[in-house]
């Protein structure tokens, strides 16, 4: 809608231009305008399509234009919350025009894209949410996900972290999955994308330009997404892009300008309080090893970071071919120094018709290419756990010396690197010596074309032909000196190493769609049919391990792998509409997968879903308070075949690298090794029940939805252990186990102040989920706790979190700390809740999960005059996190454990003086490092001055500020209480972002 | 003209891909992994198996340290002798640990479970050697052979390696019998996962593991004439006096006089002489000239990288003010130290009295107050990553050192203590012989046959074989694991030690194998 909008402001400049020079005769129109019931409307704005003349209506609701050219022109009404009219007139002198105008049911008039088609939004019968691009989150957002983070009951977007393009975590009604994926598929102009990232990019998403995106349409329900049956478990997410337009070229341009900081580091000791603390409770030679400088190692590897995202999109027509073609340029860099990204983006749109209308075609084509330094984050925890007391440099700002003159802990009994084993290296160095750099291209593509039937115009043919074909490359080259690499290889020391990858994936689907309106019986019916074909191949290179100077370390034993899979799908739809209001949808989808054995290859989804549009009833169709209101009541299956081995339901026998040969006689054997295999191996499959009302109330003043679903998954794509001796391997995944979510979405938006000069729009949506494992093996074992996963560190091969049947997935997995009488926890004594007298695993319960039991966003938008401003509030609830930092930390044997370095400790460690000995391991998996990490974070907060005509009234010009990542309230101790996964450690913090920007029209 | 055009490409492209896509499209292959036929279609495919039945024994996995084959256990401590090693020492008063891996506590404290991770691990790392050696045994039938046109010299060392690989089974049985018992049991009569596998008695695998040793005798070559590091006929009766000298804790039947009977093959037709230097037995070019080992676990810092093994035996060791120069590696990884009654079981810590007491005790204190404190115990200094000329071996990361599993040494303790438990075909003129073989090599003073009994063999075993893996089995036969008559240093998690249950003289089955195979039943108060 906006994009029509900002072209109407473009044109609008131009043709003042002309009329000005023009100076013909003139007369003017005046007129009034009401609403639905008569009553005037002040402050409607009124203007003349193709001039700059506009007005607005008084309190009377009266306006006048006068000084318009005479002939014919065209008048067009807005008000907030109404649907804009149009009228022709004819200005022979001074006229008269009456406007009415319609409560707007905008939102429910909308087209929105659903699988192999669109569907106006009334008519839909699946639980949809589309986000469009006014709505979109403003500042500096670079991965497209972002764009709508909080917007969307039941859908989570966690980023990944404030690294240069990071991407998201996305969750749709809490994923449907354990060990298979729990991504949303994304699809892109009718593009299916796959999961697998892109070498090189940081994120693959990251490549498609934010700009170019019109739309956002989010499936959630199953008879939303059945007709995209295998991929489908998760939501589906549709992303539109912009298109071209008719009429001449119109240009958009939009430059931001954003300063990064961070807004917190993590709290640990300083120098003072490291030397306190050695010199209280260390030994002669730990006090030995104290430094005298006084470093914050936090502050010297994140800085503050500047970030520029130029966009330049044109559409129009060239001989009734509409186009549009974008250009971004964004450079950003990231907190963590080093770490920077540079994205040239284009895209192309071609959308011409022929043979009147008859044949349709669309042509889609974007390219990116993305140049990263990828800064090494392991600087993050190596700079909370380096001693403060150390300085940068050996020899206070001079680079000469051992190690590029980085300070490093030395160890003079080392012979080979005089390096102190297993010492932190210096974080500094691990960032300003690495040079990974990468560069991913991507382009993603399709030309679909759309054919009515010359002999029968109620049938179309549809094909659509795509392509996403990525190519990421890149090199990492540490010098001979640098510490982290220094001697590693016979007395070689560095890195030089490259790696490649290229990407293909192809789709071709084709389908019928057949649309007739059968008067007769009040009816109309819509049916699609088709199939689909995609491929996705990755060629991944292998390269030699080299050290700086060239020296061969290891030798691949093949020159590439080549890793594909293939999906083959036959889907059909029907629509049916009675009486215009009682809406009918049945789908049903055959899909076949490479990844499974012939014999379980393909699966059946069906889904139904029926709506009533309840308002168009008699009994409601007058009413003054409910403007719209539908019941949908929708159900059906999908499949999952993601985050599975490509071909494991054979054996494959794999030969074994250089590293892993053995010696018989004097000759060294590569090994032949024999690979796990799960020959029983099928689609899992989630069942959805979903009911759902939509509502606008007062004219839709008031618009939104309540939804309740129920998931169920089972034949769970889990991974389960094999009985000994029965397999070469001792897990494999297996469709074993059910889990469920069940939950409620509530979306509400409201206009609260519509004003000629002040509008205030609301939007707040909340979303309550609760998983369950409901089974997990498939012999029922009550000695079995469950999968263990989530691996922590503090000690090799901890985890903290289980899958168990009973509980939420990925419950914390802890012992009962005890605390003393003044609260404080005393290290390893721990609660025997079993009572046998020993405290082992058996004393291990499921406490919280990183889950929320719920979510909330609310969107807040101003317009007072030429100003607009608004803000995003997002809340999660009951969520809790693992503070590994606290927990690795927080103890004297993270200042000291080898004889020959010291360490530093989170300032956790001031309140429980854990000597780190006492507790053990078992002191890392307490419950006293679960944290409550419920939070209400303000996202972004944003305000737009509209300028109006500049250059000589050639353009339109929009300024707007924002700040993102404004406030965070929480209990939570660590640095964020939003992280992906639940356990906070090492964490790239997100930074506070303040931008600037412009968008000019011509 | 032009619409007909668009309607036929249409058409056409999306009938021809669509139906040809369907099925075949669907059948993908991986680009470099290949299938059995393909990997068993020549003699040398053979044997890159074959390398695989001992190499499992070596690595992790197959693409360097990092890899395992063992999952849901961490790749670094999933090889078997790490595993084995902390099984058979970490519950005994030869060592205590000062990590705190998940499950790693519990050793020395003797209270783990079934769900205690590296249980998982070790249970599953035999097997996996069981099924990988199961594989290679089905493929290796002459059947198969015949069938693939392998014949002639090809034919007849493919047999050898079916043989030796019945070897690696038997142990890898032998082992799962000492550890848990009654563990599952699979052989390769059965198709690979054609049925759950059902359980064993001890008896049943007891007389598995006996009849198995005799049967392949005859197919081994005969000691010192196979390539190194592949087992030949002295491995066997090595492995069958183990057997017999604990029969009576696997069956409750005693077998001591055939101890006697295979012990004494391995000393007098092995042709096995004793290292001249105890403190070289464990060096990163013990493969050379060693005339001790009778069958080894073969490593090498560059080609058979690892993160178990030697490579943690010598690192772990490493801690305190220990120079890791000396050692051979770039540093320690402050772990590993004794209990007092280790070097207590010695005339001194300092290997004037008796060369096989190698310690660290500078800044180490005798007495372990806590067991995560390096300091705290004496270190052990037995394994160095340094070569005869006195040079680091080929990684300092990963070790060089070979480990045997079956040395002489431990076949003269064998044989001594056998005849002291009534094994007849012996003497104990000859044990007191052997016994003393051991100990002049060490330059301790000699002992007088008077001198020998069960008490002293318990000790002399500690002596000679500390930090090689026997100490567990050696404590059950003597009766002094669980019990409360013979304590250490945090034994059952008490500073002074106390006594623990009985039934954790064997180790549960882990819960992994119980809830994926309904014919098991877990070990007695587990």
């Amino acid at each position: 809608m906006k994009k029509v909008y900002f072209m109407k402001l473009g044109l609008l400049g131009l043709f003042l231009f002309a009329t000005l020079l023009a100076a013909a005769q003139t007369g003017s129109i005046s007129g009034r305008v009401t609403d639905e019931s008569k009553k005037t409307l002040p402050g409607a704005s009124v203007s003349i399509k193709g001039t700059g003349k506009s007005t607005s209506t008084d309190a009377n609701g009266n306006f006048k234009l006068s000084g318009v050219n005479k002939g014919t022109v065209t008048l067009t009404v807005s008000f907030v919350g109404y649907t804009s009219a149009e009228k022709t007139v004819n200005v022979t002198g001074d006229v008269r025009v009456e406007f009415s105008l319609q409560p707007s049911a905008e939102s429910l008039n909308e087209i929105v894209v659903v699988g192999y088609g669109t569907q106006k939004k009334s008519d839909l019968t699946g639980s949809i949410t589309t986000v469009t691009a006014k709505d979109f989150v403003k500042g500096q957002v670079t991965t497209p996900e972002q764009l709508i983070a909080g917007k969307v009951a039941g859908v989570q977007i966690t980023s990944n972290g404030g690294a240069p393009g990071s991407g998201s975590t996305i969750r749709i009604r809490g994923g449907a999955s354990l060990n298979a994926s729990n991504n949303p598929l994304i699809v892109i102009d009718n593009v299916p994308l796959s999961e697998s990232g892109v070498a090189g990019a940081a994120n693959a998403l990251a490549l498609i330009n934010p700009n170019d995106i019109e739309s956002f349409n989010i499936l959630k329900d199953a008879s939303a997404t059945a007709i995209y049956g295998s991929r489908a478990s998760n939501g589906v997410i549709m992303i539109t892009t912009k298109k071209g337009s008719a009429g001449k070229p119109s240009f958009t341009f939009s430059s931001q300008s954003s300063v990064s900081e961070n807004v917190n580091t993590v709290d640990v000791l300083s120098a003072r309080q490291l030397r306190d603390v050695v010199n209280t409770y260390g030994n002669a030679a730990q006090k030995a090893l104290l430094g005298s400088a006084n470093t914050n190692w936090q502050n010297e590897i994140y800085n503050t970071a500047l970030t520029t995202d130029n966009n330049l999109g044109i559409s129009g027509s060239f001989k009734n071919i509409p186009y549009r073609v974008s250009y971004g340029f964004l450079k950003q860099n990231g907190t963590l120094k080093t770490g920077k990204l540079e994205r040239n983006s284009v895209g192309l749109n071609l959308s011409p018709t022929f043979f009147n209308d008859l044949l349709k075609v669309n042509l889609n084509v974007k390219g990116s290419i993305n140049k990263s330094r990828f800064a090494d984050q392991g600087a993050i925890g190596s700079a909370v756990y380096f001693d403060p007391t150390k300085p940068v440099y050996t020899i206070p700002g001079n680079f000469v010396g051992a190690f590029g003159g980085y300070y490093e802990w030395l160890d003079a009994s080392n012979a080979t690197t005089g390096l102190a084993a297993l010492a932190p290296k210096n974080p500094l160095a691990m960032l300003d010596l690495k040079q990974d750099n990468g560069t991913a291209k991507r382009s993603i593509g399709n030309l679909e074309l759309d054919l009515k039937m010359p002999f029968l115009t109620d049938l179309r043919a549809h094909a659509n032909i795509g392509y996403d074909i990525s190519q990421g490359s890149g090199t990492v080259i540490i010098p001979e000196y640098a510490a982290m690499s220094y001697k590693r290889f016979s007395g070689k020391g560095g890195v030089n190493n490259q790696y490649k990858q290229n990407r293909t994936d192809i789709l071709m689907e084709y389908y019928l769609a057949y649309s007739k309106e059968l008067p007769s019986i009040d009816s109309k019916i819509d049916v699609v049919g088709g199939f689909a074909y995609q491929d996705f191949k990755t060629k991944n290179y292998n390269f030699t391990d080299n050290t700086f100077d060239g020296t061969v370390v290891s030798t691949p034993n093949f020159p590439y792998n080549i890793p594909e899979n293939t999906l083959v799908s036959f889907y059909g739809r029907l629509n049916y509409a009675f009486k215009g209001r009682y809406l009918l949808t049945a789908s049903v989808r055959r899909d076949g997968s490479s990844r499974f054995a012939p014999e379980n290859r393909f699966a059946t989804f069906p889904s139904a879903a029926f709506a009533w549009k309840i308002a168009d009833e008699d009994f409601l169709k007058n009413s003054k308070v409910i403007s719209d209101l539908k019941l949908r009541l929708g159900y059906g299956v999908t499949g999952q075949q993601e985050g599975i081995g490509n071909y494991d339901y054979l054996s494959y026998y794999n030969l074994s690298s250089g590293q892993s040969m053995y010696q018989f006689g004097s000759t060294f054997y590569n090994m032949y090794s024999p690979g796990g295999y799960y020959g029983a191996r099928k689609w899992e499959q989630t069942e959805t029940m979903n009911a759902g009302l939509d509502f606008g109330l007062l004219g839709n003043r008031i618009t939104g939805s309540v939804d309740i679903y129920k998931k169920k998954t089972s034949d769970l794509l889990n991974l389960i252990t094999q009985p000994a001796g029965a397999n070469f391997s001792n897990q494999v995944v297996a469709n074993v186990g059910d889990m469920e979510n069940k939950g409620v979405e509530i979306n509400l938006n409201g206009q609260v102040i519509r004003k000629s000069n002040f509008t205030w729009d609301l939007g707040v949506n909340a979303t309550v989920n609760k998983n369950t494992i409901t089974k997990l093996t498939i012999a029922p074992d009550p000695n079995y706790p469950g999968n263990k996963f989530g691996g922590i560190s503090g000690g090799v091969g901890n985890t903290i979190m289980i899958n168990s049947v009973g509980f939420n997935r990925g419950a914390f997995y802890v012992f009962q700390q005890v605390y003393d009488a003044a609260g404080k926890p005393i290290e390893g004594l721990f609660v025997d809740r079993n009572g046998d007298g020993t405290i082992n695993d058996k004393d291990l319960y499921q406490y919280k999960s990183a889950d929320p039991k719920a979510f909330l966003g609310l969107t807040s938008n101003f317009t007072y005059k030429k100003w607009n401003a608004g803000f995003v509030l997002r809340a999660s609830i009951g969520n809790y996190m693992y503070n590994n930092v606290y927990s690795a930390n927080g103890r004297y044997t993270s200042i000291s454990s080898l004889a020959t370095y010291l360490g530093n400790a989170s300032s956790n460690y001031l309140d429980t003086k854990f000597n780190g000995i006492t507790g053990g391991v078992n002191q890392l998996q307490s419950d006293y490092y679960v944290q409550n990490a419920s939070f209400l974070k303000m996202d972004n907060l944003n305000v737009g001055y509209n300028v109006g005509k500049v250059l000589g009234n050639k353009a339109s010009l929009r300024v707007n500020a924002s700040v993102q990542n404004v406030f965070t309230i929480t209990k939570y101790k660590g640095l964020d209480p939003e992280i992906g996964g639940g356990i906070d450690n090492n964490f790239y913090p997100r930074p506070r972002i303040v931008s600037l920007g412009l968008n000019l029209d011509f | 003209m032009k619409k007909n055009y668009f309607k036929l490409a249409l058409v056409s492209i999306g009938l021809s891909i669509g139906l040809t896509a369907c099925t075949n499209k669907l059948d993908l292959t991986p680009t470099n992994d290949i299938t059995a036929a393909q990997v068993y279609s020549t003699a040398a495919g053979y044997k890159t198996a074959f390398a695989k039945v001992y190499g499992a024994f070596a690595t992790t996995g197959n693409q360097g340290a990092g890899s395992g084959d063992i999952q849901g256990v961490d790749p670094g401590f999933s090889d078997f002798l790490r595993l084995y090693w902390e099984f058979q020492e970490l519950p005994t008063d030869e060592v205590v640990i000062g990590w705190g891996d998940a499950g790693l506590p519990d050793f020395h404290q003797m209270n783990w479970s079934a769900n205690n991770p590296f249980i998982k691990g070790l249970y599953y790392r035999s097997f996996y050697q069981i099924t990988v050696a199961n594989d290679f045994i089905r493929q290796s039938s002459d059947a198969k052979l015949a069938s693939r046109g392998i014949s002639g010299a090809d034919a007849d060392n493919i047999r050898k390696y079916r043989a030796e690989a019945r070897f690696l089974r038997a142990f890898q049985y032998w082992a799962l019998l000492d550890l848990f018992g009654r563990p599952a049991f699979v052989t390769d009569a059965e198709a690979l996962g054609a049925s759950l596998p059902q359980q064993a008695s001890k008896a049943d695998l007891f007389n598995y593991v006996e009849s198995e040793l005799l049967a392949i005798e005859p197919l081994l070559p005969a000691p010192k004439t196979n390539e190194y590091g592949r087992a030949d006929k002295a491995a066997v009766w090595a492995l069958l006096a183990r057997l017999y000298l604990n029969a009576n804790v696997y069956t409750g039947t005693p077998k001591y006089t055939e101890a006697v009977t295979y012990s004494s093959k391995v000393i007098t037709q092995g042709g096995y002489t004793l290292l001249a230097d105890y403190r070289k037995l464990m060096r990163a070019d013990n493969h050379i000239g060693n005339t001790e080992a009778i069958f080894t676990i073969n490593y090498d810092g560059l080609k058979t990288q690892n993160w178990g093994g030697t490579t943690f035996l010598t690192h772990a060791a490493i801690g305190g003010s220990m120079p890791a120069a000396s050692f051979g590696v770039g540093g320690g990884w402050g772990g590993m130290r004794a209990t007092k009654n280790l070097p207590n079981l010695f005339p001194d810590a300092t290997g004037t009295l008796d060369q096989r007491s190698q310690f660290y005790t500078t800044g180490q204190n005798l007495d372990i107050n806590d067991i995560g404190a390096f300091t705290d115990g004496y270190a052990v200094t037995k394994f160095k990553n340094i070569k005869a000329d006195g040079t680091a071996g080929s990684h300092v990361d990963f070790t060089d050192i070979d480990f045997p599993l079956f040395r002489l040494g431990e076949q003269y303790l064998n044989y001594a203590e056998a005849v002291l438990r009534g094994g007849t075909g012996g003497s104990l003129a000859t044990a007191t012989t052997y016994i003393n073989l051991l100990r002049t090599r060490a330059a301790a003073a000699a002992v007088v046959q008077a001198d020998l009994s069960l008490p002293f063999m318990l000790d002399e075993r500690g002596r000679e074989l500390y930090w090689e893996g026997h100490r567990r089995t050696d404590l059950i036969r003597f009766g002094k694991f669980t019990d409360a008559s013979y304590l250490w240093p945090f034994k059952g998690g008490l500073k002074a030690g106390k006594g623990v249950e009985s039934w954790r003289n064997v180790f549960p089955i882990p819960s992994d194998d119980l809830v994926s195979n309904p014919n098991l039943t877990q070990n007695p108060n587990y």
